[in-house]
């Protein structure tokens, strides 16, 4: 019976040279769905949880859903999973673009990746023809020109890249794999990974067809969700109109954007580096993923005056043409967590990360606990190599550079955070958890995101449970954001939701106007699968303890569900959300309860038998 | 009579005119055999969705040995009759826009057919990015677009008087 699955992954081991073709483990995608669940149980099966993240025995697994590659709206996503270098947890990073979807035309729903290549190499990939090849020619190079080189070289505009650029070469703990040159897989230091393998990109181009399994409800399911997707203020006006920018302003007025390093929850200038005022100003295209509905990606172009300002490489980009971004993270960690207001040097430092293959979040969370370190005389000028002073634009574009080239300073900041603010004798200063920075909601403000950034998998991190959803837009109910009461709960059940869309291959997006009502049945329909919300939400929570009790094994205990004494005891200074801090030990002990974990947050047996973790 | 009408300003490159496309013809999601292509030109931001434009005169129609190609009487649409089709692929060297294409597993050329009348790209489309438009009356919208701005020329002129 056809469905939308291929059954297939491809097991390349770069050690050996080898390439080979196997069948999915039908009983693991029946238990798992596909995507991050499934990935991540051939990770936990095939690796030890102990191993060196940056050594041999790590293993890298490209991810498709069974909605990836289908009309399904948002039906565009991979995922890579591994074990991160930045956090020491499991990492599992997802990206949209139009690669996933390939990579399934191609023949494939996962590739896995073992071993290393002592020379650099790519993966080309065109249907059933795979071939390690030497990457000589481009190592060393951006993103966008690895892009431009492999396409014509080895296909054609259809051709799909995913790469990594200079910052995964030299292994940056933050480092992503970037495809269609402005899509990431962004956080954990996956391109790290990557790069540790000499693994330089892989580039795919497929011409099969992906099925499905019941076609008139399908079709049905999918329009279904399309109208609503339309309908929706979220999904069908504010992220067409601004992205995912248009936080921006809505979190600056709550009193929940972080700047300074966390010092503040608000940004005087918010306004010179806002959605709106990039749409009115710099936007020149919305940008879809494949399948995408919503459309929120912006492309922007610099004024001719600005494109020369702030140069600092001989970078492969051309500054007059047009480029990917900025996004609301990535805004919000290189401004105002920096102090900075330059709306040009916040787009040329954006498309740098792209280029270099850099997690702008973790990127700009570390240079703003440098600049802190820097005010508090932990680090001078001579260091630093240049004054790093809150505020400074210019840093921020060159520090970019350095960092992906890990040169001077940035051979530090390539550490990210935790490891900077320790060498510098001021851990106080890191504002994370897990060792990965904390992303674009202030914690203090908003009590549910707080424990979402405790519990995370994969340390500090928005995509596992956006509570921001319900808390601030009120989907799919408002709760209080300075209340503590319902948010454990409210926790658990978006995590594990999360978990289901994360499997199923679409973008945690179409959350904004869809849930798992409307998605389950898609799933269905497509892979000939006969879910229950229920069943699925059951299988989310598989996801969610299988991975932490994979950072259990892995020594990440419970002791580090926490936050910052910054944000559990240092009351926001002013603004509307004056005197909050994060009242984290209201909500983790209930949160543990429901979870079935005790104390230590170790599952209970029966929690594991009950979910076949045994 | 109607035609696809394309706006290039409206268009995300979602893909979705692909996919709803591919799946008209062959009954699977394969970009790679879909009819219409929306390609992406990322240096200027622009993203364009291209298919046959159903020529009066077609290359394809008349450079085809055995008449596998024919104009469907209600569309207008040139058609391949899938059963006299040869595969001998003339048809493709002959279009000059590139918008027939050869399928290697059936052996037979593809093109769009305008879904008989009800085009599913522009169906699917979620920006309206591709309309199906008379073709008669098509370009008085960019007509009057352009009238308008004669307005402002116009304008300039008076006060420069």
């Amino acid at each position: 019976m056809s469905n939308s699955y291929t059954d297939k992954l491809l097991r390349v081991n770069l050690s050996e040279g080898t390439v080979k073709t196997e069948k999915i483990n039908r009983d693991w995608q029946k238990e798992f769905i596909g995507g991050r669940g499934l990935a991540t149980k051939y990770l936990i099966s095939e690796t030890d949880s102990k191993t060196d993240p940056l050594g041999k025995e790590n293993k890298l697994i490209f991810v498709t859903g069974p909605l990836t590659g289908t009309s399904a709206p948002t039906g565009a996503r991979y995922m890579v999973v591994t074990k991160s270098p930045l956090t020491g947890t499991i990492a599992c990073s997802n990206s949209g673009g139009y690669f996933g979807s390939e990579l399934k035309f191609a023949g494939y729903d996962m590739i896995i990746f073992e071993g290393a290549s002592d020379k650099p190499v790519y993966l080309s990939i065109y249907n059933d023809d795979v071939v390690i090849k030497d990457a000589a020619a481009i190592w060393g190079k951006g993103v966008w020109e690895t892009e431009d080189i492999l396409k014509s070289v080895e296909g054609d505009s259809d051709s799909r890249v995913a790469a990594i650029g200079p910052a995964g070469e030299n292994k940056v703990l933050f480092s992503c794999i970037v495809n269609e040159k402005h899509r990431a897989a962004g956080r954990s230091g996956v391109g790290a990974v990557m790069g540790s393998k000499k693994l330089k990109a892989i580039v795919v181009r497929g011409t099969k067809g992906i099925g499905v399994s019941n076609p008139e409800r399908f079709f049905e399911d999918i329009n279904k969700s399309k109208e609503i997707l339309r309908e929706a203020p979220v999904t069908g006006q504010a992220l067409p109109a601004y992205g995912t920018a248009v936080l921006v302003n809505v979190m600056n007025e709550y009193g929940g954007l972080p700047s300074y390093n966390f010092r503040s929850s608000q940004f005087a200038n918010a306004e010179k580096i806002s959605g709106e005022t990039i749409a009115d100003t710099r936007l020149v295209a919305n940008k879809a993923c494949f399948a995408c509905t919503i459309a929120c990606g912006r492309v922007t172009k610099l004024p001719d005056n600005a494109s020369e300002k702030y140069i600092v490489s001989t970078s492969s980009r051309n500054w007059k043409d047009a480029g990917g971004g900025p996004e609301y993270e990535n805004i919000w960690a290189m401004a105002p967590l920096c102090g900075i207001d330059d709306i040009d040097a916040l787009i040329k430092a954006n498309w740098l990360c792209n280029d270099l293959g850099m997690d702008p979040i973790s990127y700009g969370a570390t240079l703003a606990c440098a600049m802190e370190l820097y005010e508090n005389g932990a680090i001078d000028e001579k260091t630093a190599g240049m004054n790093l002073n809150f505020g400074n634009a210019e840093a921020l574009v060159k520090m970019v550079y350095d960092t992906g080239h890990r040169s001077g300073f940035g051979d530090y900041l390539a550490e990210g955070s935790y490891r900077l603010s320790k060498r510098f004798s001021h851990p106080e200063f890191f504002m994370g958890v897990k060792k990965q920075e904390f992303p674009a909601y202030d914690p203090r403000a908003v009590q549910g995101i707080g424990l979402a950034y405790a519990t995370n998998n994969r340390g500090a991190d928005h995509l596992r449970a956006y509570t921001i959803a319900s808390e601030i837009m009120g989907i799919p109910e408002k709760t209080d954001p300075a209340e503590t009461e319902g948010k454990a709960a409210l926790t658990k059940l978006f995590q594990d939701a999360t978990g289901v869309v994360d499997s199923s291959g679409l973008c945690i997006f179409c959350t904004f106007a869809i849930g798992l009502p409307e998605i389950v049945p898609m799933i269905n329909s497509a892979a000939g699968s006969d879910y229950s919300v229920d069943d699925a939400l059951k299988i989310g929570e598989r996801i969610w303890n299988m991975e932490h009790l994979y950072n259990l094994s892995a020594g990440i205990l419970g002791a580090e569900d926490t936050l910052p004494k910054r944000i559990l005891e240092g009351k926001i200074a002013e603004g509307p959300t004056k005197g909050m801090v994060n009242k984290l030990d209201k909500m983790l002990p209930e949160y543990y309860q429901l979870r079935g974990w005790d104390d230590n947050a170790v599952p209970s047996k029966e929690k594991i038998e009950e979910l076949g973790l045994g | 009579m109607k035609s696809l009408r394309v706006d290039i300003s409206k268009c995300t490159a979602c893909k979705q005119c692909e996919l709803a496309c591919s799946w008209h013809l062959t009954g699977q999601f394969n970009p790679a055999k879909s009819a219409i292509k929306a390609f992406v030109f990322d240096a200027i931001a622009r993203y364009v969705p291209y298919a046959c434009f159903q020529c009066d005169e077609a290359w394809c129609m008349n450079s085809c040995p055995i008449s596998a190609i024919s104009v469907d009487v209600k569309t207008k649409a040139k058609i391949v009759d899938k059963n006299s089709c040869v595969g001998c692929k003339v048809c493709t060297i002959a279009c000059p826009f590139g918008t027939i294409s050869f399928d290697s597993v059936t052996g037979k050329v593809y093109k769009c057919d305008l879904c008989d009348g009800d085009p599913s790209c522009v169906t699917v489309c979620p920006t309206d990015a591709i309309l199906y438009k008379d073709v008669d009356t098509a370009s008085t919208p960019k007509m009057s677009e352009w009238a308008l701005r004669l307005t402002d020329a116009y304008s300039i002129k008076e006060a420069n008087l």
